[in-house]
C-alpha cells in the first residue's frame, strides 16, 4: 500500500514570545496539489504558523516533514527548537519557497537579478541558465519588461509578482504565501491573485495566509480558520465559508464582509 | 603675489604632492581592510566581539589624530624596551608612524560607517535570503555586504576627503608632503601666503578628483537609490 507521502506535513506545533503562547498544538497537512487557506484576525498565530513551517520563527514543540523528510530538530538554549543540521535547514527552505507580505526584494538587484540570486548561488546553477529561467518567470508573472529595474522603480505589484517569480525559480515543492496582497493598494491586489490562481491551477502546493475570502473560497482546496493559537475550523473552503459551524468563524466572516 | 617664486617651488609640490596621494592612498586601503572585519564584530550580539571594537572607536574618535601621531612617533622612543625591539627600524621612521596613524584613525570612522550601514539593512531582505534557504556566509557575502558597503558610500566619501586635509599632519613629523612642500618654501623664500596659497590649491585639486570618483562610485552603485528615470 504505497500511498504518496504528503507534500508538506506539519504536526502539533507549539509557539510562544515569551509567555504569550502563540500555537497551541496546530497542524497542516498538504497533498501534492493542495492549496491551503489559513484565515484568522490579526494575533491569531496564522502568520507565526507560516513562518515556524521554514523556521524563521522556532516552534517549541512539534514536526515538520517535507515529502516524506522529517526536519531534524534539536532543543535550543532558549527552549525552542532549531535545526540540528544547518544544511538540511537550507535544503528545506529553498524546497519551500516564501512570498513575503512586504515583497522583501533585495533592494540593490535588479528584477532578474533578485530572481536569479538564490538559484546561482543556492542551486548552485550555471549563471546563464539562470538568466534564461529567470527571464521565462518574470514573463509568467507578466513584468519581463521591467526585469532591469530596480525594486524602488517598480509599483507594489511588480514587486510582489517579481517576488513570486524569484520563489519559482527555486522550483519549490511547496510555495509558502505570507498576505501577499496585505501591503499592496486596492487596484494592485488583483493582478497578484491571478498569478496566484494560475498557479493553483497548474498544481502547485501552496500554504497561503490571506484575508481575501474570495480566493480562498474559489481557489483553496482546504480551508483553515485559526483562533487564539488553535485551528478552530477546516474543512472545504466553500462548505466552511457558506455554512460556519463555529460561532467564532461565524463573527470573523460577518467582520470581514464589508 | 610672487608668482616667479611659485613657479620656481612647483617641482617641491609636485614630490609633496606625490607624498600626500601615498599617505592617503595607503592609510584609506589599511583602514578600509582593517575595518570591515571590525565593522561586523561592532554588529555582533556577542559582547567579548563587539565590546572591545567599541572600545577602540570610542578612543581613537575621542582623541586628536596630531596626538596620535605624536605618540607614536615621539612617545613610543622614550622606552629602552621599544627602541631596542625588532620594531624599532619602523617605529623609528617618520613614515611607518604617520601610515599607521592615519590608518588607525580612518579605520576607527570606518568602522562606525560600515557598522552602521550593516545595522540599517532591512531585515526583510536577510529573511527573505535565509527563506531561500542561503547560509549564513551566503546572506554575508552577496546581500548583508554588497548592501552595506552601497550604502556607506555617501558617509565614506566624507571619511575620505577629511582623511586627505588630516594628512598634512604628516608634515608635522618631517614629511615632505604638500603641507611640507608649503613650510619649506616659506622658510626659503619668506613668502607664507604664496607658499600656504599654492599648497591649498593642490589639495583643492586632489579634493575634486576624490569627490569626482566619488560621484561616479555613487551613480554605479547607488543607482537603485536614485530617484525613477
Amino acid at each position: 500500500m504505497a500511498t504518496a507521502p504528503l507534500a508538506l506535513d506539519v504536526r502539533d506545533l507549539y509557539k510562544r514570545f515569551g509567555s504569550h503562547e502563540v500555537l497551541k498544538g496546530v497542524g497542516l497537512a498538504a497533498a501534492r496539489g493542495d492549496v491551503i487557506s489559513l484565515i484568522g484576525s490579526s494575533g491569531s498565530g496564522k502568520s507565526t504558523l507560516l513562518r515556524c513551517i521554514n523556521l524563521l520563527e522556532q516552534p517549541h514543540a512539534g514536526r515538520i516533514a517535507l515529502a516524506g523528510e522529517e526536519l531534524r530538530l534539536v532543543a535550543d538554549r532558549d527552549g525552542s527548537l532549531k535545526a540540528a543540521d544547518a544544511g538540511q535547514l537550507q535544503r528545506f527552505r529553498a524546497r519551500l519557497a516564501m512570498v513575503f507580505q512586504h515583497f522583501n526584494l533585495w533592494a540593490h538587484l535588479t528584477a532578474i537579478q533578485n530572481v536569479m540570486e538564490a538559484p546561482v548561488h543556492v542551486l548552485g546553477q550555471p549563471k546563464a541558465e539562470a538568466r534564461e529561467k529567470a527571464l521565462a518567470m518574470l514573463a509568467r508573472v507578466g513584468v519581463a519588461h521591467r526585469r532591469d529595474h530596480f525594486p524602488a522603480h517598480l509599483s507594489g505589484g511588480e514587486q510582489q509578482r517579481v517576488a513570486i517569480a524569484r520563489a519559482l525559480a527555486m522550483e519549490p515543492e511547496v510555495m509558502l504565501f505570507d498576505e501577499p496582497t496585505s501591503a499592496l493598494d486596492p487596484e494592485l491586489v488583483g493582478e497578484v491573485l491571478k498569478v496566484m490562481r494560475d498557479l493553483a491551477a497548474e498544481g502547485r502546493t501552496m500554504v497561503v495566509v490571506t484575508h481575501e475570502m474570495a480566493f480562498a473560497r474559489e481557489v483553496s482546496s482546504q480551508l483553515v480558520f485559526l483562533h487564539d493559537g488553535r485551528i478552530e475550523e477546516q474543512g472545504d473552503p466553500r462548505g466552511v465559508l457558506a455554512n460556519p459551524s463555529s460561532e467564532r468563524l461565524r463573527q470573523f466572516l460577518a467582520g470581514s464582509l464589508k | 603675489m610672487n608668482l616667479e617664486a611659485i613657479g620656481e617651488s612647483l617641482p617641491s609640490f609636485v614630490e609633496g604632492l606625490q607624498v600626500t596621494a601615498i599617505l592617503l592612498a595607503a592609510a584609506l586601503a589599511l583602514g578600509l581592510a582593517a575595518a570591515l572585519p571590525l565593522a561586523f564584530a561592532r554588529t555582533s550580539t556577542r559582547a567579548w566581539l563587539s565590546k572591545p571594537v567599541w572600545l577602540f572607536t570610542y578612543v581613537i574618535r575621542g582623541t586628536p589624530m596630531l596626538v596620535q601621531l605624536f605618540l607614536l612617533y615621539y612617545g613610543l622612543a622614550q622606552f629602552e624596551a621599544v627602541r631596542e625591539s625588532v620594531a624599532w627600524p619602523w617605529l623609528s621612521s617618520a613614515w611607518f608612524c604617520a601610515i599607521a596613524a592615519f590608518a588607525i584613525n580612518t579605520c576607527a570612522y570606518t568602522t562606525e560607517i560600515l557598522a552602521g550601514a550593516l545595522e540599517a539593512t532591512p531585515a526583510g531582505e536577510i529573511e527573505a535570503a535565509r527563506a531561500l534557504g542561503m547560509g549564513r556566509a551566503t546572506v554575508m557575502r552577496r546581500i548583508l555586504l554588497p548592501s552595506a558597503l552601497r550604502r556607506a558610500i555617501p558617509a565614506y566619501s566624507n571619511e575620505a576627503i577629511m582623511m586627505l586635509q588630516g594628512t598634512s599632519l604628516a608634515s608635522i613629523v618631517t614629511l615632505l608632503d604638500l603641507t611640507g612642500a608649503a613650510r619649506e618654501m616659506n622658510s626659503r623664500t619668506y613668502l607664507p601666503f604664496e607658499a600656504f596659497l599654492t599648497a591649498a590649491a593642490f589639495y583643492l585639486a586632489l579634493t575634486f578628483a576624490l569627490v569626482s570618483l566619488f560621484h561616479l562610485a555613487e551613480r554605479r552603485w547607488l543607482a537603485h537609490l536614485a530617484p525613477r528615470r
